[in-house]
């Protein structure tokens, strides 16, 4: 529990200073140091209450960032939103939507918003290592069609 | 706050800190007018680094020489017709880091590591004066004759002679069995 809570620290307190993660640190090992662990009661997952309103399916939601991103004359600040606002998201776009994307930069004659969105979304699959090249494979003819280097071909993906 | 921290010196710590604060936060790029001061100008669009907002609110260089104004001017034609340096001189132009460089291992916490343990250090050497000085003398019933008579006082009164304490006295032979 304390190197989740250390990791999860220091990821979002980048501004806080290291003394005061110092002392927030020392108090986090004397609660734990008491051995007592108590599990945190989760409520079982078919009595889970959702709210009455219609859920918006995949399709409807993929559809809908597509149609956002196809805006023909969509401005350098809809594009700042809206990719801040989908990384934001717990999920990594589909194929579609990053596509979307692509096309929205070479609008805005943007080449290094591209190469950013295709480094989010990577950063954004977390772990799961298979799912940045499934969407590389699926982006290649865009890839090529817009003259878009993936950042391992411009070897940016390396320290 | 970040002022104040790093106007101390002399301790090591602090100076292992100063390291790891000036690696994080948003830097200021080259800016169009000269700056008085080090603060950053909050009312104008801040350039961070930050995983989860992959476009910050303004380009890392806004002020841009005659080779990058062209290198922009490319930049509208065809993408497959610029050269890979020229991608990444413009990658370069707008952001910072790359993502594997804002996310690079830092070092900090070895000085958070290495702080608690000063700290707990510097804690036990308290409570060891404390020892020393502020606690009073040990009341009488510490000390060894005094004890060794209560243990023998205990065994005459047979406390707990089943299970406890004297059941563990072996009253024939005169000693603990």
């Amino acid at each position: 529990m304390c190197l989740e809570q250390y990791i999860i620290f220091t990821t979002y307190n980048n501004h806080v200073d290291v003394f005061s993660k110092i002392i927030c640190m020392m108090f986090l090992y004397v609660h734990f140091s008491g051995a007592r662990m108590v599990l945190l009661p989760r409520a079982p997952l078919a009595s889970r209450c959702y709210s009455h309103s219609k859920v918006e399916t995949d399709e409807e939601f993929d559809a809908r960032w597509v149609t956002y991103f196809s805006k023909p004359d969509i401005d350098a600040w809809e594009l700042k939103k809206g990719m801040n606002t989908l990384i934001g998201y717990d999920l990594v776009p589909e194929p579609k939507i990053v596509d979307s994307a692509l096309r929205a930069c070479r609008r805005l004659n943007d080449l290094a918003s591209a190469i950013r969105i295709l480094e989010a979304v990577k950063d954004k699959s977390g772990p799961h290592k298979d799912i940045y090249p499934y969407l590389i494979q699926e982006l290649k003819p865009t890839l090529t069609e817009l003259g878009i280097s993936t950042p391992e071909e411009l070897g940016m993906d390396k320290l | 706050m970040l002022h104040l921290k790093l106007g101390r010196v002399g301790c090591l710590l602090t100076r292992r800190a100063m390291v790891a604060l000036t690696d994080s936060g948003a830097r200021l790029s080259t800016h169009g007018h000269h700056e008085v001061s080090d603060q950053l100008d909050m009312s104008q669009p801040i350039y961070s680094d930050r995983p989860d907002t992959p476009l910050p609110d303004r380009p890392w260089k806004d002020v841009l020489d005659a080779t990058d104004k062209s290198l922009k001017q490319k930049e509208k034609g065809p993408w497959s017709a610029l050269s890979k340096e020229e991608k990444i001189a413009l990658y370069r132009l707008k952001f910072n880091h790359t993502y594997p460089e804002m996310k690079r291992p830092s070092q900090e916490w070895k000085t958070v590591i290495g702080g608690m343990f000063f700290v707990f250090g510097f804690t036990g050497l308290v409570v060891f004066w404390q020892g020393l000085y502020v606690y009073p003398p040990q009341p009488p019933t510490f000390g060894e004759d005094w004890q060794a008579k209560q243990v023998q006082r205990m065994l005459d009164m047979r406390i707990n002679p089943i299970e406890g304490f004297s059941a563990k006295w072996d009253y024939e032979k005169k000693q603990w069995k």
